[in-house]
């Protein structure tokens, strides 16, 4: 099911949670939603599901408006943040409690819902825990429950909540995976909220990345890491490092030294140059390159991150050394980033 | 006479219990003020009361509860708990689920007044009623002129006990409901429930031994209420008595058995509430514990 947010805006007491947000999501697709708390990702969600209603806009399932209609008659399936399991039912009255409550002809018999409920138990790997109660399982299994009892109403959208945000590291890698292959096998369209680039990046087919109410930007991982378009995402999405710089004749300059990058189709003036520390050049002379002094140096895992001031101002700005280059231990190190993107000052 | 491995656990052991408690004639000197306080305030009344119940023997005690008067109070207090018992549990069910379960203007103050029963002297409760619902009133008129009778009847029992007992219920389910939050329900409604449902099936069972509990003590008071009830009643004999009034009347009369035989049933009633009250504490606390896990 093809799901559209078309200028949602939503409100919480005259406070703005989301600012015209609009987002397509295809049939079939792996969405993230990322960002830092307060960005407006589980506000998001909890629109497209019917747990809130938007102030402003609509959401579309296919070609029909679903944002008049009731959480019941979206038919999505909702995965929590704390999985939200009904304590007092076994593991399999749990997955089935969707379908018992359905009214009439389209409520199943109590063995067709047994049935369901232990064939989704299977599919989630759970199988001979049907007769456990939540209190009696792992994180990480009721977190399988918690998705098996969604998917059994053959829900038209998959929702989840920081799936596997209360989870150790381990578990969660491992769950990151077997979310990816269920949503292979099933197909259903998915959307998960989490505040976890890497769980983002590795996991989602796209990522839209959030900050303060507003979409940053939508794109594969690829997209997002290699071609961020905005001060946020670069920052945000794996590790940056940033200079005040100056653009003059189609050049960047720090001070008044040109570093060595062409930027003819930039605006001259003020900039700030954004680079991942882990890509750029050591050279050797400088004529045309960033030149600081080695301020601090920590070793981190296979690498080495140097911090070095650059310039009268003592700009801080950071760069990965390989462990026995020599440069780690020289005062004075330069460099230029490999790849680059220039923002206007803010 | 003990082997050195546990001797040597000894010191440690000793020096820790120090740090923690306090030293033994103290312990004994408080331990035994708690023991003669609750001897002499709480075991030794309820002894009397026993004892004085069946100071003529059995015969006399069946005898008394026997009479006629007695059995009518006996039926008043149990039609007046079975009354106003079920409102409060479907009042106080309600003002817990809006308290906890949603935000409006106004909140704390609903709150406040759902305590007021407890900070109010019952008497007063009683009271108001009367200048609700009396002859000079201000609905005395109205209600004479459609033949209405709220005061010295059961309506007007049942009114004031309903008032008296109805933070029980309310005051019990907030705090756990509240604890709970909306997250069980949400998950009711996105997988189809209706909100029925999701009361039914979820919200009720989430709270039913709290709600129990706050059942077993609103009971207690109701049958047990004096203060407010006293006011309204009238104290007509076979008519308008409950237990706790009918108590008085025949202590007044010096009718020692009659007067403890009932007073004994209501004695009764409290032991087995705590009885019942402590075994849920026990199941309702180990639930508590199984489910606060996620």
């Amino acid at each position: 099911m093809e799901v559209r947010v078309v200028n949602v805006r939503k409100e919480f007491e005259r406070f703005p949670a989301l600012h015209d947000v609009s987002l397509d999501i295809k049939s079939g697709e792996l969405i993230a939603l990322l960002g830092p708390s307060g960005s407006g990702k589980t506000t998001l969600l909890r629109l497209i599901a019917g747990l809130e209603r938007p102030t402003k806009g609509a959401i579309f399932f296919g070609e029909e408006d679903a944002s008049q209609k009731s959480i019941q008659e979206r038919n999505v399936g909702f995965v929590f943040q704390h999985y939200a399991l009904f304590r007092h039912m076994t593991v399999a009255d749990n997955i089935g409690f969707g379908l018992k409550v359905r009214h009439g002809a389209a409520r199943p018999r109590a063995q067709e819902i047994r049935r369901r409920a232990l064939e989704l138990l299977d599919l989630v790997q759970l199988s001979g825990l049907e007769k456990r109660y939540p209190a009696q399982l792992s994180g990480g299994q009721r977190q399988r429950v918690a998705l098996a009892r969604a998917m059994a109403i053959e829900p038209k959208v998959l929702l989840l909540d920081e799936p596997f945000g209360a989870l150790d590291a381990q578990v969660r890698r491992e769950l990151r995976r077997w979310l990816r292959e269920i949503h292979d096998r099933t197909g259903h369209t998915t959307v998960f909220v989490t505040h976890d680039q890497e769980e983002a990046l590795e996991l989602a087919d796209r990522v839209v990345v959030m900050s303060q109410g507003r979409i940053e930007q939508v794109g594969t991982a690829d997209d997002i890491y290699d071609t961020p378009n905005s001060p946020f995402v670069y920052s945000f999405i794996g590790e940056s490092s940033s200079l005040p710089v100056k653009i003059e004749n189609g050049e960047v300059w720090i001070a008044d030294r040109p570093i060595g990058l062409q930027a003819p189709h930039a605006p001259p003036g003020e900039a700030v140059l954004h680079f991942r520390p882990h890509d750029v050049d050591l050279l050797d002379g400088c004529s045309g390159c960033i030149a600081g002094t080695v301020a601090a140096s920590r070793r981190v895992a296979g690498t080495r991150r140097v911090e070095l001031e650059i310039g009268g101002e003592r700009q801080r700005v950071e760069i990965e050394l390989p462990v026995d280059h020599p440069a780690a231990q020289k005062s004075r190190v330069a460099f230029r980033p490999r790849r680059w993107k220039l923002f206007p000052t803010a | 006479m003990a082997d050195p491995e546990i001797k040597s656990y000894e010191p440690h052991h000793e020096s820790r219990s120090a740090a923690v408690t306090e030293s033994r004639p103290v312990r004994i000197t408080l331990t035994t003020v708690t023991l003669i306080f609750l001897g002499i305030f709480l075991l030794l009344p309820l002894i009397i009361v026993f004892k004085e119940a069946f100071a003529r023997g059995v015969g006399a005690y069946f005898q008394s509860l026997g009479d006629a008067d007695t059995r009518s109070a006996i039926r008043l207090t149990l039609l007046v708990a079975a009354i106003s018992v079920p409102l409060n549990l479907v009042f106080g069910l309600s003002a817990a689920w809006a308290i906890a379960k949603f935000e409006f203007k106004g909140k704390a103050f609903l709150t406040t007044l759902i305590d007021l029963p407890f900070s109010v002297s019952p008497v007063i409760s009683g009271l108001v009623y009367v200048l609700l619902f009396g002859a000079q009133g201000l609905l005395g008129e109205w209600l004479k002129a459609h033949g209405i009778q709220i005061l010295f009847a059961v309506p007007g029992i049942v009114l004031a006990t309903v008032f008296v007992t109805f933070p029980f219920v309310a005051r019990e389910l907030i705090p756990l409901m509240q604890e709970q939050g909306n997250g069980d329900e949400e998950a009711a409604l996105s997988l189809g429930a209706s909100g029925w449902q999701a009361f039914w099936y979820v919200t009720l069972p989430n709270v039913k031994w709290g709600l129990l509990y706050g059942v077993l003590l609103c009971n207690a008071r109701a049958m047990g209420e004096f203060g407010a009830v006293s006011v309204v009643s009238g104290h007509i004999r076979g008519l308008t008595n409950t237990m706790p009034l009918h108590v008085e009347i025949l202590y007044n009369e010096y009718n020692a058995v009659g007067a403890f035989a009932v007073a004994s049933l209501l004695a009764g009633l409290a032991l087995v509430t705590l009885v019942l009250k402590t075994l849920l504490e026990m199941r309702y606390g180990a639930e508590i514990a199984a489910t606060r896990g996620h």
